[in-house]
């Protein structure tokens, strides 16, 4: 088993309130079949025998799905391996004697809790603004009524599929939330039972995403370079038809 | 006591229309008086906000999570069941029905499996209302497929991420909701008491993640929807936060936990490589449609797998079940791959894995076409390992992933403490000794979108429920017992970690309560657990405070949890004189080393009630009756 040397330089910060720094740790001995955060671990239980508060960090699932975990890695949103979380980037990926900067997601809309904790609520705001269909249980109609193209179906999963965990907005240099939203946006707007509230749905979560302190899109590209699920910026565009379709096709608002 | 199920009698076809049309109704004016507290927010939790808020109830919904669309329900890979018969291959909601009874091995209550069978379909009905993106047909229909050896089509999936799917789908359903004013919403935060009054359930304490803070919250009844156990064996599929210390909780108040020893084991996991190991992956079980099993004939052999040449292979499930080879269920293929590298044959650097060869398959069918069938699999576990499934072959271990056992409820869901209802995987109800795949899907959602919504009206319309304050002494007590405990946590301040006392309590409950349990091996975890609860309360260390975000804390008080329900899990192994699905003890085999069930005996739900700290709990039994199938030894022959 090959391990490897490293060292830590890690966001410390006790509270939202509280002033933040970047303390140095290292982490000796660490196996390169570890995933990251499994290092992490390990770094935490030597920081407890010490009698010293561990990194927080959030983490669930660790199989790449639940969104949970993330943090900024050399600068890079869950590290340097391309379409992975930070659950399942590896430790092989790094050499030994590498000095690895970790640091929370930075945005204004994601206050830091702790460490490398953040708040993501805004993204709940959003989604509580129409990222839904107001389909209440119990009224639906056979699953097979309305057929959908594959196709449709197809690209709406790939749209479907992003897992919330910020990790575009904490790449974006104006901290925008539009690849998320847009994710959402664009699967409902693709299956015909997302139609009806389509335009309603894009001005108010765009509205919300406006309140939270998200900034606006400016073309970097940097969210669908990060993105663990490879989400396409295509869907930011379809979201921005969307909004022309919604401003100046509808009677509402 | 007497365990009444409330199953309404008759033809099983009609019970649950007949008991939905005798449910007592609450007036859609009076639903607003009423304030339901949903624990937990996957499937189970979060169809249940939404479908109580939709009906008018004000619903306050708890998660551990910071946002509750991150619940394990997420990580589901395969679908979902229904009996759409859509392929038109004969499938039935009674070929569900009994599939789902006969795959449980028979140890599951008849009227609530025959209600899921028939609720199946109108779960798809919704989820396809609310859009999700199922797989479809060029035609543009739903797509299925065959699963879990099951003789027709009936999972409806999205790519290898339904439980995403449908998880988020709920969750967006909650969040209307939540817009609309009627759930609100408390991620971080971790119920620690559940507050009787009056007998009945009246609400709960849970701990503020993020301040420390312990909050008092009073409802009308309170939902409970926390998952499994799995997590017990330290090394699980489970999400790393899963736990039982909410279920735990209740069951210390009063609720009845059923069949703790229903426990199950997918064959084929990613295997752990080495003691920094946190949790484990789960690879799709339809690898072993091609893959062939196989370790080492010698022991200690540690050449490279290409280097041992056939003669010194056995392909043991092969050898051993010459007609199902390498497809023999889950609970079997699992027992065997312990046993061998129990021999010392197993191979990796722990010694804790087993080939799953490609290579036959490739020569047979070409690079390209198993490419094409397991492409994203291959790539999935070259990530994790950095081994090339198509060069050399793939290393895998059982892991556990599901937990049948849970809170004992009725067919009303309603555990034994009334006005305390239970959903999801943190019930025992429907899967029996075993779950079939696809099918943890289809509960959860059953459970929260079309059950709960009926029964929970029946009991508030039946019951009479005053008023309860913050103040009241019911929350004081469980708010200082909360706190006490924390302290005690706190101040313990040894020299081991919580992790490392886990990591011990795994071991031990995977070598001898896992997937071959024998009744010395059980009696070694009953006198092991108490030392190793002891070693925990004099010497753990919980570093940090207590009104801070502090994880330490919240993993300790899980594992102090799991330190009391491991010993009720080994106890209710050894005392059922029998094995069925998940649970099964070397004792009791067929010829065919097949769980070998006492039906005469033991064709029972085994539901234990707590009495105290020291005293030992009393194994309460409700018969299970089959009035629509006949009993039946499963055999692969």
């Amino acid at each position: 088993m090959a391990t490897i040397n490293l060292t830590l330089k890690v966001w410390r910060q006790k509270g939202q309130k509280d002033k933040g720094r970047l303390e140095t740790l290292p982490a000796p001995g660490i196996s390169t079949d570890m995933s990251f955060l499994e290092m992490l671990d390990v770094v935490n239980e030597r920081l407890t025998l010490e009698g010293k508060e561990p990194v927080a960090f959030d983490h669930d699932c660790r199989e790449g799905i639940c969104g949970m975990c993330g943090a900024m890695v050399n600068g890079l949103a869950h590290g340097p391996e391309r379409g992975t979380t930070l659950c399942q980037l590896h430790m092989r990926h790094f050499r030994d004697g590498d000095t690895l900067m970790i640091e929370p997601w930075r945005a204004r809309a994601f206050k830091v809790v702790k460490d490398l904790v953040v708040d993501r609520s805004a993204f709940d705001k959003i989604i509580a603004a129409g990222g839904y269909v107001s389909a209440s249980t119990g009224g639906a109609q056979d699953a097979n009524a309305i057929p959908v193209p594959m196709e449709t179906a197809e690209e709406a999963m790939d749209a479907a599929q992003c897992i919330g965990c910020g990790a575009c907005v904490a790449s974006c240099p104006n901290a925008s939330a539009m690849l998320f939203m847009s994710a959402k946006v664009s699967h409902l707007a693709l299956m015909p039972q997302g139609r009806p509230e389509a335009a309603r749905r894009v001005l108010a979560m765009l509205r919300a995403a406006d309140a939270c302190g998200f900034g606006n899109c400016s073309n970097e590209r940097e969210c669908e370079a990060k993105c663990p699920k490879e989400i396409k910026i295509t869907h930011i565009a379809r979201m921005n038809r969307e909004y022309m379709k919604a401003v100046f096709g509808s009677a509402r608002e | 006591m007497k365990l009444e199920s409330h199953a309404p009698g008759g033809p099983i076809e009609t019970r649950w229309s007949r008991h939905k049309n005798q449910i007592k109704l609450v007036n859609p004016a009076n639903k607003r008086k009423y304030d339901i507290i949903v624990v937990g927010t996957g499937l189970a939790g979060g169809s249940a906000a939404a479908s109580l808020a939709e009906l008018g109830y004000n619903v306050k919904a708890f998660c551990i999570q910071d946002s509750p669309r991150r619940a394990h329900s997420i990580a589901a890979q395969g679908g979902i069941n229904a009996a759409k018969n859509y392929p038109n291959d004969g499938d039935s909601v009674w070929r569900l029905f009994y599939d789902t009874v006969k795959g449980g091995d028979f140890r599951a209550r008849e009227s609530n499996v025959y209600r899921l069978a028939e609720i199946s379909t109108a779960i798809i009905d919704h989820c396809v209302a609310q859009g999700i993106p199922f797989a479809r047909d060029y035609g543009g229909l739903l797509a299925n497929r065959s699963f879990g050896g099951a003789q027709v089509s009936r999972t409806f999936y999205a790519r290898g991420q339904t439980g995403q799917q449908l998880l988020l789908c709920c969750y967006q359903g909650m969040m209307r909701q939540v817009a609309a004013g009627k759930v609100t919403m408390f991620p971080r935060r971790e119920m620690l008491d559940l507050v009787i009054v009056d007998g009945k359930a009246r609400g709960i304490v849970a701990r503020n993640l993020v301040t420390g803070e312990l909050e008092r919250h009073a409802g009308h009844a309170v939902v409970l929807a926390t998952g499994g156990y799995g997590n017990v064996f330290y090394l699980s599929t489970n999400a790393m936060a899963s736990n039982v210390t909410a279920a735990w909780r209740c069951h210390k108040r009063g609720a009845l936990f059923a069949n703790p020893c229903y426990t199950q084991i997918h064959p084929t996991c990613i295997p752990v490589s080495g003691g920094h190991q946190s949790k484990l992956t789960l690879m799709s079980e339809s690898l072993r449609n091609d893959g062939r099993v196989w370790v080492p004939k010698k022991q200690g052999d540690t050449r490279a797998a290409a280097d041992i040449p056939e003669d010194e292979r056995d392909y043991y499930l092969e050898r051993k079940y010459p007609s199902f080879g390498n497809l023999v269920p889950r609970d079997v293929a699992s027992r065997n791959a312990k046993q061998v590298c129990d021999e010392g044959r197993g191979v990796g650097a722990t010694g804790l894995a087993v080939y799953l060869d490609f290579r036959d398959a490739i020569q047979r069918d070409g690079r390209a076409t198993i490419e094409r069938k397991y492409g994203n699999l291959f790539a999935m576990y070259e990530k994790i390992t950095a081994d090339d499934p198509y060069t050399t072959p793939m290393m895998i271990y059982p892991a556990i992933h599901y937990t049948m056992g849970g809170l004992w409820v009725d067919y009303n869901l309603m555990s034994t403490i009334p006005g305390l209802f239970v959903l999801g995987e943190a019930n025992f109800s429907d899967h029996g000794a075993n779950r079939l795949g696809a099918s943890a899907l289809m509960q959860g959602l059953a459970d929260g979108y079309f059950v709960i919504p009926y029964t929970i009206g029946g009991y508030l319309a039946g019951t009479a429920l005053p008023q309860v304050s913050l103040e009241h002494a019911a929350f004081k007590d469980a708010e200082s017992g909360a706190k006490e405990q924390t302290r005690r946590l706190l101040a313990i301040q040894g020299r081991r970690t919580v992790d490392d006392i886990h990591r011990a309590l795994g071991r031990l409950l995977w070598d001898n309560c896992g997937m071959g349990r024998n009744d010395q091996g059980l009696q070694e975890v009953l006198q092991k657990v108490p030392e190793l609860r002891d070693e925990f309360w004099k010497n753990a260390l919980v570093p940090g405070g207590a009104d801070d975000f502090n994880q330490s804390l919240e993993k300790a008080g899980r594992v102090a949890d799991f330190l009391e329900f491991a010993g009720l899990m080994a106890k209710d192994a050894l005392t059922r004189r029998e094995s069925c699905g998940g649970h099964f003890n070397e004792a009791f085999q067929t010829e065919e080393n097949e769980a070998l069930r006492d039906d005469e005996n033991f064709c029972h739900v085994a539901a234990w009630e707590y009495k105290g700290p020291d005293a030992e709990p009393e194994r309460h039994v409700e018969p299970l009756v089959f009035e629509n199938v006949t009993l039946a030894q499963r055999s692969y022959k």
